[in-house]
């Protein structure tokens, strides 16, 4: 009987814990939403895309993100599009990589060296993506969709996020399929139903709380086929941007909100 | 001249289709790398992940019924009870370590039950992707029907429900047969928390 009191006792107080924590969690989104700690990030961004790097000692400034020579104003928004001169559909931190090794001619393997960054030390990457991506807040998301090899990357991006595939069979659909579940406390959007994918859309790239890191859109598709238990995707492959693609065209119309804060 | 036109044509072709399985395989075989243990062999679908990509976790009843046949042959069930211990069970439940890039090999693996499934009422932090498995062995009992369906559903849930999305803890290798005998112990025990 005492054990069982005990028992019941034990599990009001986890349950009252759950929903403190649920509370505290929606109290702090409230008290950040005027001032994000996105902001120090971008503000490091702006000073990196504006900063002379590489043999070629230039900046940013000229990088065509797809509305022109260093406009910034929506670019993100226009994000994933088809790039003539690369002749590929790119994501902003494809494109971004691709005006260091152009641009400013640096190698790959350094510009790419250290794309995701830690706590303590976020990445060029990660600034960047905040400082750009900040400049399309109010913008309705248009990623690119008319051209063949857009249409090519949509249509490969919905088959890469049905594929079952690594050690434990799952695809993208295995936990973002399903209305309604959860994995441990955390709420599973159904990413290929434009009702799920706009609110999640319109808020990448994001701080996350948990971690105290800013994250993008390349860190997550990395860090999903991590828990896929598969080999590791390349940064900026046409997997990635193919996914990232297919989800954004998914939400298009959303206006953008971002850079979001996430759990 | 219309020749060549057309021969273009037919190049240019599967780049408008749907890609399909064994295309999608093609692409993440190029723009994935080998990293810690997971090695690219895991990209090579099985007959099951390609037959439930096809038909987007609807497989025709005939296919499923024989791929889950050959699935359960893959079972190997242990002489004697399957009942290990619930609490080691429980530990192993909870962890949600194992084969990713990340995981140190050799360190022995979690199930990460709990991100899907309801156990102990102890446990509140639990998903909702599987079913609820309070009470499992309450109305299952512990006898040794209910130790070998238990046993093989987690050795190879791909056996009974060919599109489930469990994965094949067993068969994957990502659980020893020491490490599925305490889940069945935390499912079936009548100590176990599961079962309270």
């Amino acid at each position: 009987m005492k054990a069982l009191v005990f028992l019941a006792t034990l599990a009001v107080s986890s349950a009252a814990l759950a929903q403190d924590a649920a509370k505290e969690i929606q109290r702090y989104r409230e008290m950040i939403a005027e001032g994000s700690p996105a902001e120090l990030f971008e503000l490091e961004g702006e000073a990196l895309w504006k900063k002379p790097q590489g043999p070629k000692n230039i900046s940013l400034e000229k990088c065509d993100l797809g509305r022109g020579p260093g406009v910034l104003k929506g670019a993100y928004a226009g994000l994933p599009r088809y790039f003539k001169d690369a002749d590929r559909v790119m994501d902003l931190e494809t494109r971004l990589l691709y005006c260091m090794t152009t641009l400013q001619g640096r190698t790959r393997e350094e510009a790419a060296g250290r794309v995701f960054g830690t706590a303590d030390k976020p990445s060029e990457m990660e600034s960047l993506s905040a400082y750009i991506a900040a400049q399309s807040r109010g913008m309705k998301l248009e990623p690119g969709m008319p051209h063949p090899k857009e249409k090519q990357s949509f249509e490969l991006g919905r088959a890469l996020f049905f594929q079952r595939t690594g050690a434990w069979d799952f695809s993208c659909a295995s936990c973002h399929g399903q209305e309604g579940v959860r994995i441990r406390m955390q709420d599973l959007p159904v990413l290929y139903k434009p009702q799920a994918a706009k609110p999640v859309m319109a808020s990448w790239p994001a701080y996350r709380v948990s971690t105290s890191q800013f994250v993008t859109l390349q860190w997550r598709m990395n860090d999903c086929f991590r828990q896929m238990r598969t080999p590791e995707p390349a940064f900026g492959s046409e997997t990635t941007v193919a996914l990232i693609h297919f989800l954004t065209v998914t939400a298009r119309g959303e206006t953008y909100n971002g850079p979001g804060i996430k759990r | 001249m219309r020749r060549l036109a057309l021969l273009c044509a037919l190049v240019a072709l599967p780049a408008w289709a749907d890609p399909t399985p064994a295309d999608v395989q093609k692409v993440l075989q190029r723009d994935l790398h080998p990293r810690g243990q997971a090695g690219m062999e895991r990209l090579n679908q099985d007959a099951v992940q390609r037959a439930c990509t096809e038909s987007r976790d609807q497989p025709p009843a005939g296919l499923a019924q024989s791929l889950q046949a050959d699935q359960m042959k893959s079972i190997s069930f242990p002489e004697g009870s399957l009942i290990g211990d619930w609490k080691r069970g429980e530990a192993i439940a909870q962890s949600g370590r194992g084969m990713t890039w990340n995981d140190k090999p050799g360190e022995p693996a979690g199930g990460s039950c709990y991100n899907c499934h309801e156990l102990s009422p102890r446990e509140l932090s639990h998903g909702t992707i599987g079913p609820s498995l309070r009470g499992f062995g309450k109305t299952r009992g512990a006898g040794a029907d209910a130790q070998r369906y238990a046993y093989g559903k987690i050795y190879n849930a791909k056996a009974y429900n060919l599109c489930t999305q469990m994965p094949r803890f067993g068969a994957s290798g990502t659980l020893t047969p020491q490490q599925i005998k305490d889940l069945v112990g935390l499912l079936l025990d009548p100590a176990s928390p599961v079962n309270q």
